[in-house]
């Protein structure tokens, strides 16, 4: 086991690196110079007073050279300072980490918890009505944009309760239910699409399980067909599922960035907007590569959980 | 004669007939006889008809202000108007034009890229392969929307840069697909016996290696057109998409926010546009991998 973590760090170094240089690449060779822009608000700044300010940015050392300072302050956790506000960006991506988490834990939560069961049903009941209802509600979640259910439910709220999302945001520890208040709307809005593709996968995993032979030794020596099911046929049909929402937690970054916007929760998606429309470079060159790091790290962690429940998978 | 081979026989027939059955049924009938599936092609179609058609359907134009602003709906306007006295129905059929352009690009851009990616490492394999499948990996890494967001932040928000954003998002899932797909027809004998024949490479990427890999590739397309229709939606939302007065469905949505306390018809109805788009490419991708995919067919 200690091999199969020590193998799986080892490919991760290499693509965090890549990373690290698409995000910086990305930043430098689009169009738009950033010194123009900060100098643009300033009709008086020539063209000796923009060279200044290209040297004090370190924007005329050669691009390997930017990155590797790049790099080197941020492995010193100095990841610069904001170019509109001036605060230090670590300073804001941590005040904002704790929303994005949240958010992404109770989502992950309330889809599970909802749709495991139901894709359960959906491949035992197969071809009922039953079946047939939950796959459609299963396609019809799949559809529905989550800004558009956000939208909805403040609409519903405020028109039904006079609720307003409030602006400023609860911490959990200080104020537990008023925070799960914040949170519940916003959560369940990013949580539909995740359900029904949680709900559609358990639903093809266990159908596939449910054939297995060991599934009919279970039943053949007597068993309860609960146990069969839950006991037998769903923990290995856990395994894929277990993955797959691993791999949604991308697109649960970006619902969260458009959720983030739709409640006014200061997140890091919604950080990471505002930055780009104040071009505030450092911070969103230290957001993407925040979010990215993120997604690889819970990567990370699903690889290793499964290499935990499959030990096939640790020894390939 | 004994029952077991009667029994046998009966047997081979009824394979033999089944088979024959199976040759005659397209997946074209093979897609009328799938429930979900046909709902979604009729969908589909009636969207896109709506987008070409629009002229002739939209019983206002677009841009047109005459009307009072923030109507509910009438008679007179079925949707309602928008803050600026616009027709809310006209404006989503047009809109229907936007969110089908943008989506149908940026698949494209998708499959040229993840084309070009996925063929040269299936085909070359070797360093190639793992060279741009690490490239692919990283891009993969990337969350999609997030990447997007920058992209078009970063070009400027419109719905040219949407189209690319969008494009270059997607590329790395039909990179991948395309090259296990590549790699799976490579082994097959026929594509080592028009190698042995002395057939140019590009030749057998194109007369037998493209035709191959094309069902595969329908469902895909399917598929990740509606991920595109919704990313165009969420690009316009946050208004990095399409830009107003251009009618596209999430722009709409992005202006509704102000105004729906007074007329909640324009946070509703763009939306179930979106809705209804993305469940019809849904349904059809659903009944198409069910034709397509054979090993899913026999379950």
């Amino acid at each position: 086991m200690g091999r199969y973590i020590l193998r799986r760090l080892a490919i991760l170094i290499p693509t965090l690196i890549g990373m690290s240089i698409l995000i910086f690449l990305m930043l430098r060779l689009l169009p738009g110079d950033i010194v123009d822009i900060i100098a643009g608000a300033d009709a008086q700044a020539d063209s000796a007073s923009r060279a200044k300010l290209r040297d004090a940015m370190g924007l005329s050392d050669p691009l390997y050279k930017q990155y590797a300072n790049w790099i080197w302050d941020l492995l010193h956790g100095n990841p610069g300072l904001s170019m509109r506000s001036g605060k230090p960006v670590g300073e804001l991506i941590l005040k904002a980490l704790p929303v994005t988490i949240e958010l992404a834990l109770l989502s992950v939560l309330i889809a599970t918890i909802v749709a495991i069961p139901l894709g359960v049903i959906s491949a035992v009941k197969r071809d009922t009505g039953m079946d047939y209802v939950s796959r459609v509600v299963g396609l019809i979640g799949l559809s529905l944009p989550n800004f558009w259910l956000a939208t909805l439910f403040l609409l519903f709220t405020s028109k039904a309760f006079g609720w307003v999302p409030s602006i400023q945001y609860i911490p959990l520890f200080e104020d537990p239910i008023g925070n799960l208040r914040q949170f519940a709307l916003p959560s369940f809005a990013i949580a539909v699409q995740l359900m029904a593709i949680i709900m559609r996968m358990t639903r093809a995993t266990m159908l596939e399980v449910l054939n297995h032979d060991f599934v009919r030794t279970a039943r053949a020596k007597g068993l309860q067909e609960r146990i069969v099911v839950y006991r037998h046929a769903l923990r290995n049909a856990l395994i894929p599922v277990v993955t797959v929402i691993g791999f949604q937690l991308g697109s649960l970054m970006g619902s969260s960035a458009i959720i983030e916007v739709v409640f006014g929760l200061n997140g890091i998606g919604n950080t990471l907007l505002q930055a780009i429309f104040n071009r505030d470079y450092t911070l969103v060159q230290a957001a993407v590569l925040y979010l990215a790091v993120m997604f690889v790290l819970v990567n990370l962690i699903v690889d290793i959980l499964y290499g935990l429940l499959d030990p096939r998978i640790r020894q390939s | 004669m004994s029952v077991g081979a009667t029994a046998l026989k009966v047997g081979t027939l009824e394979i033999a007939e089944s088979r024959e059955a199976s040759s005659r049924r397209t997946w074209l009938h093979l897609l009328l006889r799938n429930r979900i599936g046909t709902v979604g092609a009729i969908i589909v179609l009636l969207v896109i008809v709506a987008a070409i058609f629009a002229p002739l359907l939209a019983p206002y134009d677009p841009a047109d202000q005459q009307a009072a602003r923030l109507l509910r709906p009438s008679g007179e306007h079925v949707l309602g108007t928008d803050e600026l006295g616009r027709d809310t129905l006209s404006r989503i059929i047009y809109g229907a034009r936007v969110s089908l352009q943008v989506g149908i690009i940026a698949i494209a851009v998708s499959l040229l890229l993840g084309g070009l990616l996925g063929i040269s490492a299936g085909f070359y394999g070797g360093i190639v392969d793992n060279v741009l499948m690490r490239f692919v990996d990283i891009l993969f890494a990337f969350p999609g929307l997030i990447l997007a967001i920058v992209i078009t932040g970063l070009l400027g928000p419109s719905s040219r840069n949407a189209m690319i954003a969008i494009g270059i998002i997607y590329a790395p899932a039909f990179a991948r697909v395309i090259r296990g797909s590549v790699l799976s027809v490579q082994a097959e004998p026929y594509v080592e016996a028009a190698r042995v024949a002395g057939v140019t490479n590009g030749r057998l990427v194109g007369r037998h290696i493209i035709p191959n890999i094309m069902a595969p590739m329908i469902v895909l397309i399917t598929v990740y057109l509606s991920s595109a229709i919704l990313a165009e939606a969420s690009l316009s939302f946050l208004g990095l998409g399409t830009q107003p007065p251009e009618p596209s469905w999430g722009g709409m949505l992005n202006a509704a926010r102000t105004y729906m306390e007074i007329n909640p018809w324009m946070a509703i109805a763009p939306g179930l546009a979106i809705v209804i788009v993305v469940l019809g490419l849904n349904f059809l991708g659903d009944g198409l991998r069910d034709i397509l995919d054979p090993r899913l067919r026999e379950r």
